[in-house]
């Protein structure tokens, strides 16, 4: 079994970047999108989605859990039996993802008290298991690690995308919650009434004033019609993608 | 009393897809027809009704500070849950296969797929996280896995009515399934805010 370990180490070589590995990030970004397409991991995403911090804290764990599970995975391939596979692999995520949980506890508790159980979930998230099933079981370290970063990056930039969309119509805010936080638009809170305030007095105009939050955007409902629309116009865009059943 | 409140409250109120999208993907990717949906739909109620009990005990008893090593051992929750459900999942799939030969063959493929139903773990982290006694986190997992049962048997009927539909070829299928979710979970937040227990007397 040693040996097998050290033999993949050695046949691996360099750390190689020609076209294959870099379809093996970009595939994901699009064409082979992990929620959009694959159908991977809606589960853990979609709640955590109402701001944009959490969310950027939720995809980074992500690509970690994703890259490193694949790695390991990919490292072990030849050593593992087939008929207890699943529990190695659920070992080797829960592992990571404990680290990610203790990590963001010791760094940022009020993130880390936002995400809750959801951190925990990434262990169930389908994506790290169906890549370690299809991809790290059947290849190379370095291009399984290359998989997991590009299906955890399209993974997190949907994950993005639709928390820009919900937090700036749900809240009026951008970034809530990080060092960087801006209120954009709305007239419902404090902060906001006083920007308001403020740029009217300094000459901007207060265009948004009127602005009333959305709370659609807030509820967990809003994050399945955005993706539900993001899959239409990227099918639409892409046919070859729409399933025919 | 208390009990029954947790388990309408679980079903209905907190429902484990609509209202906190758990067990997303199998819920999508089994919800083609409606006899498949009931056949996981069961299962998850019987997993979940087990596996819940089974990590109270072990998180009171073995990984508490009061528990059997008298020390904190809570950062090692996530291997010991996955683990327990990994092996119950193992051991109902040997006794269905046992017992009852044909529905061993109609849930077949689905009961390995229930291990990595967020659902499953969902419910024991939430039961930690809300503090449930024995009794009260057996009810939750029933409750959780039926109001799952609704949910799934719900859009795998839509889904088979609406295959008839003239739908935008791109909408087809799975953009439609997840826009059908989130009217789904429209409706059932006219429940929230609901509490069992004005209505039977216990508050």
């Amino acid at each position: 079994m040693a040996e097998t370990l050290v033999q993949d180490v050695e046949k691996k070589g360099t750390f190689e970047f020609g076209k294959k590995e870099r379809k093996l990030l970009t595939d994901p970004l699009n064409e082979n999108n992990p929620i959009t397409v694959q159908v991977l991991g809606i589960c853990s995403a979609l709640a955590v989605t109402t701001l944009v911090f959490p969310s950027v804290v939720m995809a980074i764990a992500v690509v970690f859990v994703c890259a490193f599970a694949n790695l390991f995975t990919s490292l072990l391939r030849n050593a593992i039996p087939k008929q207890v596979r699943m529990i190695v692999q659920l070992v080797i995520i829960a592992s990571l993802v404990t680290i990610v949980e203790l990590v963001l506890k010791a760094f940022n508790y009020e993130v880390y008290k936002q995400l809750s159980v959801f951190i925990g979930l990434i262990i169930t998230n389908c994506i790290v298991m169906g890549r370690l099933e299809a991809f790290a079981m059947a290849n190379k370290p370095w291009q399984s690690f290359l998989d997991g970063v590009g299906n955890g990056l399209g993974y997190g930039a949907i994950l993005i995308g639709v928390a820009l969309i919900r937090e700036i119509f749900g809240k009026g805010t951008l970034f809530a919650g990080s060092p960087i936080q801006m209120n954009l638009i709305g007239a419902n809170n404090v902060s906001t009434q006083y920007w308001i305030n403020t740029a009217a007095e300094s000459g901007i105009g207060t265009f948004f004033s009127w602005y009333s939050n959305n709370n659609l955007m807030v509820l967990p409902a809003a994050a399945m019609f955005i993706i539900g629309i993001m899959i239409w116009w990227q099918r639409s865009k892409y046919p070859q993608l729409v399933d025919v059943s | 009393m208390e009990l029954f409140n947790i388990f309408i409250k679980s079903a209905f109120i907190d429902n484990m897809v609509l209202a906190y999208f758990l067990g997303m993907c199998s819920y999508l990717a089994v919800s083609k027809t409606v006899n498949t949906a009931f056949g996981l739909g069961l299962a998850v109620i019987f997993v979940l009704g087990i596996t819940m009990p089974i990590n109270w005990v072990i998180n009171e008893y073995l990984l508490g500070e009061n528990g059997l090593f008298q020390t904190d051992l809570t950062f090692l929750r996530f291997i010991l849950f996955i683990a327990v459900i990994a092996s119950m999942v193992q051991l109902v799939e040997m006794i269905i296969e046992k017992v009852s030969p044909a529905l061993y063959n109609s849930l077949g493929i689905f009961l390995p797929l229930i291990t990595v139903n967020c659902a499953i773990l969902g419910g024991s982290l939430f039961m930690v996280s809300r503090e449930y006694n024995f009794g009260e986190s057996v009810a939750f997992g029933l409750g959780g896995g039926f109001g799952w049962f609704l949910a799934i048997i719900a859009i795998a009927a839509i889904r088979e009515k609406i295959k008839y539909s003239n739908v935008p070829p791109a909408l087809r299928g799975l953009g439609m399934a997840f826009i059908l979710t989130g009217l789904m979970g429209i409706a059932f937040m006219a429940l929230m805010g609901i509490d069992p227990a004005v209505y039977t007397g216990t508050k």
